[in-house]
């Protein structure tokens, strides 16, 4: 590359050139929609996600692949440091609104679109004409009981049991991440390697706990995605935050492989502190989760 | 930044050659290229959609497309108009110009704005692709309301991930623009010093990362609803289909300000560049800018006076939407004030800011009435609300986009284009946008509802009236890529920086055409001082 002359001048902002891998992300990402299309359409089976899948996968090892390749050169200066710590806050941010619209939903059913369909407010003629019968509650499956059980009830996770251990784990992994930081600050690297391996442990833990979960209210609870709005806003909102942890776990145990290979100093180790806040931010919408689904 | 110099890697002009400077760039001016250019193209496929409707509408009866044709036509106009051409529009002007006016080299994650931008071909292929399945293209509006949306046939989901391509583009484009600002200004470039269409874009860029992933959030709700059986938007099971309209405009209605409030900020450069005049009120102007952000989030529901919601939040809506009027009418206060006792010259770039200044006025004051609660519920669905949204998009983004191609085309080519050409297209476009929609206000007033093929007879004369607008309109527009043709092939060069005797800003400190990566070394602390207005 014509700029890895100037490397080592720490003055100057790395641009790469020609980079393969954003093209790459796009068909990888245009294929991986193609395969959920043909999929929903019936086109094509479940095999119609592996494709995209793989391509995703590729551009995902080799684009961060590049980029580590680059920092371990020592091409990234202060100021692209600054630039991508900036770049993951943005990014965080926009997932905490991603989350908010399913949270947003979960408040409007819960206190105007149940009460409204009970008879309650502005919007009594639903109640009336449609299901006069209909008493608000919560948790529910709506005035028509979508879903759950044969004779369409369903029982829902009580918030002190499975949930309350998930809670624990999060928040344990959220401290273990921090004496992992303190130890890389102070450049003890054994109890990095340590403490960075509990945290992704507890992430998978937590996971596994939460597929567990699933299959019980699957298969016991009558509790299901289709199990009206209760179902919908539960599912979509623990779903959405699993897969983010999922994430997260994974991004945790890539940096933990750079530890043992001895990437990250005392004073330059913007990944570990971008997974570091990913996982702070699913550990807090873990919290909004655990009160506001599971507990109240 | 204030305490690291900003030097690009390289000092020299190494240019990659053939279909890999493209498909590989990292350099902002290569990719905001690409981004005007698929603008201005999916402009042309929009236009022509328009094209159909206006043909269809010229006469009452079924001319020639049926209903469902018709309805898709809306539909994908809109989509391809807002999320094809204006917003890749915007953020190829963002590109271009943000790191020259910062004093910055590149842009700031130079990948990353590769991504975002191709992104977008993929994502309307698959848009476009939508036409061609069984039960045709997506026809119940570009709001996506359930259930209606939900009736479409194979298009369905084709819609959804298209709406999460260009979303997630969106993102990853807005992200880059906020790092820029934020982290690539030159040593002595402050905030209060950073051009107007540097502060405006900041501003858009914060509304795109915050609503953008809600608009994902809402359509991946539509998705689930109709594929995996849950009922956010289904009364029987507890949800409500007015959640969607809530969730939606919680997006849609800053996503009006991401469409306008860029153009204010060219305006905002254009007007003092020729009126020989600094900018009235600066700071104002960046306060104002901010405070419409801020408004943007708590109107939303103006959009849907008549769908039932209690009194208390009919009133409190319709008041927040009127305070908007407050921080708009400073910025049209302020352009005026500008041009007070300046010494005008009318060259194409200003011309297009002052119709700007009028005409999108008017759609300010369209919008003042549709936010009257007892008014909208008769305005609501007709051709009213489309000749006032059309006001604000089409003479407030689509000319400001203009101004900012004709003010910037000579630094970015070297070349100034044909002068007179460029009359002709201004001249033309805004006489026929005038007659393409001051009749749609009379027409919704008289009650002719919108998102129809067909229509009662009395509504002719004026239909006939802004088709034949309509068709002046799009055939004018024709000459704006024949301009920027002959001016990259055979307009006259600049060969001074400042292409305007009274511009200001660090733009116009470098050489006509700018260097491949703009500031390799940052522009000293008297330039940037002497080209602000702070
Ligand atoms: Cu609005």
């Amino acid at each position: 590359m014509a700029n890895a002359a100037h490397a080592q001048d720490s003055n100057s902002y790395y641009v790469p050139h020609d980079s393969t891998w954003p093209i790459t992300g796009s068909v990888a990402l245009f294929t991986l929609m193609l395969g959920a299309i043909s999929y929903l359409n019936d086109w094509a089976g479940g095999w119609s996600f592996i494709p995209g899948a793989i391509l995703m996968a590729f551009m995902f090892f080799g684009w961060f692949g590049t980029v580590i390749g680059e920092s371990q050169r020592g091409v990234y200066n202060v100021q692209v440091d600054h630039s991508f710590r900036m770049g993951m806050m943005w990014f965080i941010f926009s997932e905490v609104m991603f989350f908010a619209a399913f949270f947003g939903a979960l408040f409007y059913a819960r206190t105007l679109s149940v009460p409204w369909l009970s008879g309650q407010g502005v919007k009594v003629f639903t109640n009336l004409v449609l299901w006069p019968q209909y008493e608000a509650t919560w948790p529910t499956n709506g005035p028509a009981h979508v879903g759950g059980r044969a004779d369409s009830s369903f029982d829902v996770i009580p918030a002190f049991s499975l949930p309350a251990i998930n809670t624990a784990i999060l928040l344990t992994s959220g401290l273990t991440i921090t004496v992992a930081h303190h130890a890389l600050r102070a450049g003890k690297r054994g109890t990095l390697t340590v403490f960075l391996a509990l945290t992704f442990i507890l992430g998978f833990t937590f996971v596994g706990l939460q597929a567990k979960e699933y299959g019980e209210a699957y298969r016991e609870l009558g509790l299901r995605l289709s199990t009206g709005i209760y179902g919908s806003t539960f599912f979509m909102l623990t779903g959405f935050h699993g897969l983010h942890v999922t994430i997260g776990a994974i991004m945790l145990l890539v940096i933990w492989l750079r530890v043992l290979r001895g990437h990250f100093t005392p004073d330059r180790h913007f990944a570990f502190e971008a997974v570091a806040w990913y996982w702070h931010f699913v550990d807090v919408v873990w919290l909004g989760l655990f009160i506001f689904v599971y507990w109240l | 930044m204030a305490e690291h110099s900003v030097a690009a890697a390289h000092d020299h002009d190494h240019k990659p050659h053939g279909w890999r400077r493209w498909v590989y760039a990292t350099n902002h001016k290569d990719i905001g290229t690409m981004y005007l250019v698929f603008a201005c193209l999916m402009f042309f496929i929009g236009g022509a959609m328009a094209m159909v409707i206006r043909a269809e509408l010229f006469k009452p009866g079924m001319q020639l497309v049926d209903p469902q044709l018709f309805n898709s036509m809306t539909t994908m106009h809109a989509l391809i108009m807002i999320f094809g051409a204006v917003m890749p529009a915007w953020t190829g002007l963002a590109n271009w110009m943000i790191p020259m006016q910062v004093g910055a080299p590149e842009m700031a994650l130079p990948r990353l704005i590769n991504f975002s931008f191709w992104i977008l071909p993929f994502a309307f292929t698959l848009l476009l692709a939508t036409l061609f399945v069984p039960g045709g293209a997506p026809a119940g509006g570009w709001t996506m309301y359930p259930p209606l949306v939900l009736q479409n046939g194979a298009s369905f989901p084709m819609l959804i991930f298209a709406v999460h391509m260009m979303g997630a583009s969106s993102i990853l484009g807005a992200i880059n623009v906020v790092v820029t600002i934020l982290n690539m200004r030159a040593p002595g470039m402050t905030l209060l010093r950073m051009p107007l269409f540097v502060w405006t874009w900041l501003i858009t860029a914060y509304l795109l990362i915050a609503v953008m992933p809600v608009l994902a959030g809402a359509v991946t709700m539509l998705l689930t609803d109709h594929f995996f059986g849950t009922t956010f938007f289904t009364a029987a099971g507890g949800g409500d289909p007015v959640m969607f309209q809530h969730i939606f405009w919680f997006f849609g209605h800053p996503e009006v300000y991401i469409l306008i409030l860029p153009a204010f900020g060219i305006v905002s450069e254009i007007i003092p560049t020729f009126s020989r005049k600094p900018l009235f009120g600066y700071e104002a102007m960046v306060y104002a800018t901010a405070s419409i952000a801020f408004l943007s989030f708590i109107v939303w529901a103006h959009h849907m006076f008549v769908v039932g919601m209690p009194l208390a939040a009919q009133l409190f809506f319709m008041l927040s939407t009127m305070l908007i009027a407050i921080p708009t009418g400073v910025k049209v206060f302020n352009w005026t004030a500008t041009m007070w006792k300046g010494s005008l010259s009318f060259e194409p770039p200003m011309l297009f800011a002052l119709a700007f200044l009028f005409l999108f006025t008017i759609g300010g004051f369209s919008g003042l009435m549709l936010a009257i609660v007892p008014a909208d519920y008769q305005y609501q669905d007709t051709y009213f609300v489309v000749a006032h949204f059309h006001y604000v998009l089409v003479p407030g983004a689509i000319f400001g986009i203009m101004a900012g191609v004709y003010y910037w085309l000579p630094k970015w080519v070297g070349n100034m284009y044909h002068m007179g050409l460029a009359k002709w297209h201004f001249w033309l476009s805004a006489i026929f946008v005038n007659v393409l929609f001051f009749p749609q206000h009379f027409l919704g007033l008289a009650g002719m509802p919108r998102r129809i093929p067909d229509y009662a007879v009395q509504f002719t004369d004026w239909n006939m009236v802004s088709s034949i607008g309509g068709f002046g309109f799009g055939l004018s527009q024709l000459l704006f890529p024949i301009l920027i043709y002959m001016c990259v092939k055979s307009g006259k060069p600049v060969k001074v920086n400042k292409a305007w005797e009274g511009a200001h800003g660090l733009e116009w400190e470098l050489p006509s055409p700018a260097p491949y990566h703009s500031w390799q070394t940052p522009p000293s602390d008297a330039i940037i001082a002497k080209g602000a207005f702070h």
